[in-house]
């Protein structure tokens, strides 16, 4: 599958999630993007402040379940690499180099772990933790182009899913419903109205960095694939007018 | 030389620790007079430490020579709880953006020290595929970034002589690595030398 295409899916991928209210839902939204990238597996998990955990998955029941009966994660170089972290990890940079390492990667392997992945740690607000994970088979050329091209929608598309589940436990739409600030309908209402950025900057008498900025800021707390999608769904919700 | 290392794992390294913690105090308590909290063992230390943020730190002759601190906007940081109010009060958050924050220079550090840590930054940008950084500086600090050809966008400033803060923006797509690389003495490849000694483990036979 081209990235061009994988591209214009994602904003229909975001409105599906935005539509999901209960944790199936998410489940299913997770299988249906393992689909839509063509990607061996795809696993969120997330412990809450309370240290409460919950995932959405595609790996094996039977892997998952043998994982917590050993109580794996105290040996997942991707758990180790990555809890309390914050940046994206390459499965090649952890260190896999120990015996339990190794024997737990054999074993993965046997139960259809592909051999390559990205892990993409998640702080959330108040403390909260979660790790995203995109998992593949294949070799390192064809990982790399893959990474290459997709790892920014994955750090959106897991942000977004973390989003989700933080909003499903509460029971509110406290999330989805994130205010924007003047500034930012502003800067969103300048671009809907068909302004360039410069010009939009030019009349809020701010740089064009500062525009870009906010314009990032509001898109990830409306949940959008881009900047017209994000101007997009602020008209539909009549955040702002044109 | 320079590390990037999580707070979790600065006991690893407890010269950096002390010396990066005691040169904080200096900096920002003793000589910019800031209002902030220097402890019992001298250290400057904030509830943004506490978070496990991620650090930048310049090694010389052993011992910290510069750094600055990193944390994602998608949790709590200083930008919002604290200077909202200099950046158009919008709460910023988005995985494409990370706050940085007490950017230090040990008062005898070499003088490539600076130049040396925005490489770093740079390079930690384009590692985690960041777009931008949200940045809260002494105000007068905007003319070394200046000099060194990566100067942030001012969101807002506050207070006056050395009280003045200000909260600024830099743009990843933007960094002039070359530029950076030739004044901090290095060759542009050795940022990429740092974060890979600092996060990347030996080679295991993963893919095979």
């Amino acid at each position: 599958m081209g990235y061009q295409e994988v591209q214009t899916k994602l904003p229909s991928v975001l409105e599906s999630l935005q539509q999901v209210k209960t944790f199936d839902g998410l489940q299913r939204l997770v299988e249906d993007l393992r689909e839509l990238y063509g990607v061996e597996h795809l696993i969120y998990h997330s412990v809450n402040s309370a240290g409460t955990p919950y995932a959405a998955l595609t790996y094996d029941l039977d892997w998952v379940d043998h994982y917590l009966e050993e109580d794996f994660g105290r040996i997942d170089p991707v758990v180790l690499g990555c809890y309390q972290r914050f940046q994206p990890v390459d499965w090649k940079d952890l260190d896999w180099t120990g015996k339990s390492a190794r024997n737990f990667m054999l074993e993965a392997r046997d139960a259809g772990v592909g051999n390559q992945g990205f892990s993409i740690p998640i702080r959330g607000p108040s403390g909260q933790f979660a790790l995203f994970t995109v998992n593949h088979r294949c070799d390192d050329v064809e990982w790399a182009k893959f990474t290459t091209h997709n790892v920014r929608d994955f750090l959106l598309i897991s942000h977004y899913i973390n989003q989700k589940a933080l909003e499903i436990e509460r029971g509110t739409d406290m999330v989805e419903d994130q205010v924007l600030s003047p500034r930012e309908l502003d800067a969103l209402t300048m671009l809907g109205m068909g302004k360039s950025r410069a010009n939009a900057a030019d009349s809020l008498q701010i740089s064009e960095h500062t525009l870009r900025v906010y314009i990032e800021s509001a898109r990830f707390k409306l949940g959008a694939a881009n900047t017209t999608h994000a101007v997009a769904l602020a008209l539909t919700r009549g955040k702002i007018i044109v | 030389m320079i590390h990037f290392i999580y707070a979790d794992a600065l006991s690893d390294h407890p010269v950096l620790q002390r010396t990066m913690f005691t040169d904080r105090a200096r900096q920002f308590s003793e000589r910019l007079k800031w209002s902030v909290r220097v402890d019992d063992d001298g250290f400057e230390r904030d509830e943004y430490d506490d978070m496990n943020p991620l650090y930048v730190i310049a090694e010389a002759n052993g011992r910290h020579s510069g750094s600055m601190r990193f944390l994602p906007t998608t949790g709590p940081i200083m930008v919002n709880d604290h200077f909202s109010h200099l950046a158009g009060d919008v709460r910023i958050s988005s995985p494409l953006i990370w706050e940085c924050t007490r950017f230090c220079v040990a008062p005898d550090a070499p003088r490539t020290t600076s130049a040396a840590l925005m490489l770093a930054a740079a390079e930690l940008g384009r590692r985690a595929y960041l777009s931008h950084s949200v940045a809260v500086f002494d105000a007068r600090m905007v003319r070394v970034y200046r000099r060194m050809g990566w100067a942030p966008d001012i969101l807002g400033s506050d207070g006056t002589g050395r009280d003045r803060i200000s909260v600024g923006l830099w743009a990843f797509d933007e960094a002039p690595v070359a530029a950076l690389a030739a004044q901090a003495g290095v060759e542009p490849a050795r940022a990429s030398d740092w974060y890979r000694t600092s996060f990347q483990k030996p080679k295991a036979a993963l893919a095979g």
